[in-house]
């Protein structure tokens, strides 16, 4: 009936939470499983990217294990979440990567980093590669900075075609349609959601991790990590104005805005991947996808990898050093902007197609009065026990 | 102050320690417990000079206050107390998953209001709660102890938040409880684990799978427990005991006393744990009891629940949609007599009264989807008489039951939220209101067993929370919280939430008084 034992399992249990609803204010999830009462792929796979793993609604749970009804949202729903990037994977024949992808994205960074490195330095002369280089275009020297913006420009093309694709796959295979996407009250519900990580709170105190003392540690670094990332994109756009517009060459000076927001990302994406690896170690291994633990580790450690040559290539630009970090922070940011669809990556995508969805659904709910709700044959949910 | 542990020696500790020291310097003694020892290893060594049921082990420590219990009330009586002062021993005999007995499986608590606030759609008055408590109750109820509670219940609102608590934010829609119930955000057993961290965070000493096994009461007053811990029995004294161990709900042998061997086939909607023990105990050192021993709260919910603590969602919505028959296919009451969920509570008594205490409701296709979604899917069948087959029962015998039904359903407008004019004529049993004919398939059918809930059977309490003895007297030291003396206010019947708020209310008055009297 289903195409994955996960998805079994979670429709299984969708239909014990059905009958529960006990966890309906700590996330999105459940009032979203409530205006369901039966559970496609699509359905199932919506709910797991709707999910921020926050872990509260199994401490809360009357029914998780040992109880013989065996109940963990959280586990189950990352399994279906996981499978569910393989399952909407463009071109369809990369799914693959998905079945080892610790071990499939490392191999393709040490690759890029190795043909970066190799390849320049085929390229170039020794002197120029290994020798000191300042002043505006100093970066050039090692690579034109056509050459860079073609190929960069081409492994995000890419990326970014892949990524529309997967998501296209995913969108519909919810039902969901191109109008919703152009709603821009569901669009802008879903930005706030994800910019404040609304539902990775429990529903107000915080994640579940070691124990069942929650806290808030892991959205503070994953906000480190998003919005370390952000800048540092702003950082790259802001060179690119001024490269294009003001002709201004890099490097550029350290109070200069492109490298005052990639230093700021840079750190926020040290701390921010570092930060959360420490969790997933420490955090109760009922919660996670013992299986996704290669991707999710590929996927942070690649980020974190990118930041630390960055910030590397900053402090030791005006030495010999320069090309060989040059070779491999690009290395490593060719490799993660090309593995992006195959990552971990797509963990944002998905969520917030799934929060721009039940941004329109709870919209349609919202509040509704005795009799809208009558209407809609929304079912009393309350009575005590 | 800790219990001090006899089996030191097997830890190498020479000088006298407590019980925490035994099991780990560092740890609480619910965490070394209940995860990182087994409870061989606490007391592996000296199972073999004592055994379980020999001379109980002597702890030479006292606690000011003794909970039994580990649920809502004993909680609230933990922190109310240790705020209070008092230095305080929680017994929980389940393991701790499934610490809190019955509290696990609550959701949120009815607690008087003058005005709507963030969670309450509207005031909830102190005069309309205690017309609703008479309501249930039928009057029996003792109405200055059930005023006062329900004065005291207005402040729960904030001190329960106080002690970690969360509420629900109203979420609309679906909130027939919204004004008069707060529900707890994540339901009960997220209350609990809150209010664990605070009373642990408090410094009030837990132990799970420590179950009383004796009491020691001298004319009125508590001495000490005998608890059984570890594979062992050790005695525990405590200037004062509140017992907030709840009912007899899962004693079958107790229930088989009222209801004879039909209690076989009861099934449980809380833990096994439930079992009363602390409550019997307590009636034979001469406490005065209260409510009506053959009472119990009974619900009919889906047969293929498990024997124990199935919990919230085995409950069915959709006796009001159909019809229900024995397993005679014979129907036995009127399925449409008031409004959902008001009847929910004869339902299990029903049943319990029809041969092999098992009933079937029927019904059919239009109205699957009118009600709560189940834990179990329904038995599906194309015809009245596959369906009879699928259940065991004699297809021409339910064939003329629905037959029958169906002649005798008058036209009338339905709608499942008002008292419709949908009603039968020349039936016996009517089906008063919502009666519509049985007859699109598919057909559909839950078999359903009595659930039961809670036990009426208490101790009677004063409004300090104090025991009284059989003479009227009250207990030096003995208070009582929660399911135990919930018969005190609640002689019969059922108010969604009440079970709540008479354990945060009286818990935190057992609490108080119990830390007072400790310090006299």
């Amino acid at each position: 009936m289903h195409a994955t034992k996960a998805l079994e399992e979670a429709d299984r249990l969708m239909t014990v939470c059905n009958s529960c609803r006990y966890c309906e204010g700590l996330c999105a999830v459940f009032p979203a499983m409530e205006m369901r009462r039966a559970f496609a792929d699509g359905d199932l796979n919506y709910l797991a990217n709707l999910c921020h793993s926050c872990g509260a609604c199994y401490t809360d749970c009357q029914f998780s294990p040992p109880h013989e009804f065996n109940v963990n949202v959280p586990q189950t729903l990352a399994k279906v979440r996981n499978d569910s990037y393989k399952f909407y994977v463009w071109p369809r024949a990369l799914a693959p990567l998905f079945e080892r992808n610790g071990l499939a994205i490392s191999l393709i960074a040490a690759l890029s980093v190795g043909i970066f490195f190799f390849g320049l330095m085929a390229i170039n002369d020794p002197a120029v590669m290994f020798g000191v280089q300042t002043g505006p275009g100093a970066f050039y020297q090692i690579m034109s900075h056509n050459a860079m913006a073609g190929v960069f420009g081409a492994a995000f093309f890419y990326a970014m075609t892949a990524l529309i694709m997967g998501f296209r796959m995913f969108w519909c295979d919810m039902g969901e349609t191109r109008e919703t996407l152009t709603k821009g009250v569901s669009v802008w519900q879903a930005m706030k959601d994800t910019m404040a990580l609304r539902y990775l709170d429990g529903g107000g105190p915080g994640c579940i991790n070691e124990d069942e003392r929650p806290n808030d540690r892991r959205r503070l670094y994953h906000h480190l990590t998003f919005y370390g990332f952000f800048l540092c994109l702003a950082s790259t756009s802001t060179a690119t104005l001024y490269h294009y517009l003001l002709g201004m060459q890099a490097p550029y000076p350290w109070y200069d805005l492109p490298v005052v927001l990639g230093t700021l990302g840079g750190i926020g994406l040290l701390i921010g991947p570092a930060g959360l690896i420490w969790a997933k170690f420490k955090r109760d291994p009922a919660l996670q996808d013992e299986n996704g633990r290669g991707m999710e580790m590929a996927f942070t450690v690649m980020l974190f990898l990118v930041s630390l040559t960055g910030l590397l290539l900053l402090v030791l630009r005006a030495t010999p050093a320069m090309g060989t970090m040059l070779a491999i922070h690009m290395g490593f940011v060719f490799g993660f902007f090309i593995t992006m669809p195959y990552s971990k990556f797509v963990h944002g995508i998905y969520r917030f197609g799934a929060l721009v969805r039940y941004a329109k659904e709870r919209r349609a709910l919202h509040e509704p009065t005795p009799s809208k709700a009558k209407a809609l044959g929304i079912p009393d949910a309350k009575a005590g026990i | 102050m800790s219990l001090v542990c006899q089996t030191r020696d097997c830890f190498g500790v020479t000088s006298a320690g407590t019980l925490k020291d035994c099991l780990n310097g560092e740890m609480n003694v619910e965490t070394a417990v209940s995860r990182d020892f087994p409870p061989e290893q606490v007391t592996g060594a000296a199972r073999t000079t004592a055994r379980a049921g020999a001379t109980p082990v002597e702890l030479t420590n006292r606690y000011d206050v003794l909970v039994i219990g580990g649920g809502n009330a004993a909680l609230c009586a933990a922190i109310s107390a240790r705020r209070s002062g008092a230095s305080v021993l929680v017994l929980e005999a389940a393991p701790k998953f499934y610490r809190g007995g019955n509290t696990r499986h609550t959701r949120n608590m009815r607690c008087a209001h003058d005005t709507a606030t963030e969670i309450l759609t509207g005031p909830y008055t102190e005069e309309e709660f205690w017309e609703d408590l008479l309501r249930v109750t039928g009057g029996q109820t003792d109405e200055e102890l059930a005023r006062f509670m329900i004065r005291e219940s207005k402040d729960i609102l904030n001190w329960i938040v106080e002690q970690g608590v969360r509420w629900q934010p109203s979420l609309g829609g679906t909130l027939s409880l919204g004004r008069t119930n707060s529900f707890f955000l994540g339901g009960g057993r997220a209350m609990l684990n809150a209010l664990y961290l605070t009373a642990e965070g408090l410094g009030v000493d837990v132990l799970y799978d420590a179950e009383a096994v004796d009491l020691d009461v001298q004319d009125g007053r508590f001495q000490s427990a005998t608890v059984a811990y570890g594979g062992q029995w050790h005695k525990v004294s405590a200037a004062a005991l509140v017992a907030a161990a709840g009912g007899f709900e899962a004693n079958i042998e107790w229930l088989k006393q009222y209801w004879g061997d039909v209690a076989e086939n009861f099934l449980i909607r809380g833990t096994p744990y439930n079992r009363g023990s602390v409550l019997k105990m307590l009636l034979d050192k001469g406490v005065q009891e209260i409510g009506d021993p053959t009472q119990c709260h009974a619900v009919a919910i889906d047969a293929r629940a498990p024997k124990f603590d199935g919990g919230i969602i085995t409950r069915l919505d959709c006796v009001v949609f159909g019809i229900v028959v024995n397993k005679n296919a014979e129907r036995f009451y009127d399925e449409g007599e008031d409004i959902w969920p008001k009847r929910y509570a004869i339902w299990g008594r029903l049943v319990a009264a029809q041969p092999d205490q098992i009933a079937y409701i029927i019904f059919d296709g239009p109205s699957l989807e009118m009600f709560m979604p189940s834990l179990y899917p329904p038995v599906k069948a194309d015809s009245i008489r596959e369906l009879a087959g699928k259940l065991g029962l004699d297809p021409q015998s339910l064939e003329t039951t629905v037959e029958t039904f169906n002649q005798a359903v008058r036209p009338g407008t339905f709608d499942h939220t008002i008292l419709d004019d949908c009603r039968t004529e020349g039936l016996t049993p009517p089906k008063t209101h919502w009666a519509r004919r049985i007859e699109t398939a598919p057909l559909y059918a839950y078999p359903v067993r009595p659930g039961i809930t809670f036990t009426y059977l208490g101790t009677r309490v004063n409004k300090e929370s104090r025991m009284l003895m059989a003479d009227g007297s009250p207990s030096a030291n003995m208070f009582a919280a929660g399911e135990i003396m919930a018969g005190n206010v609640l002689g019969k019947g059922y108010a969604a939430g009440i079970g709540m708020t008479i354990g945060s209310v009286f818990g935190r008055i057992a609490g108080r008084e119990a830390a007072k009297n400790a310090r006299n």
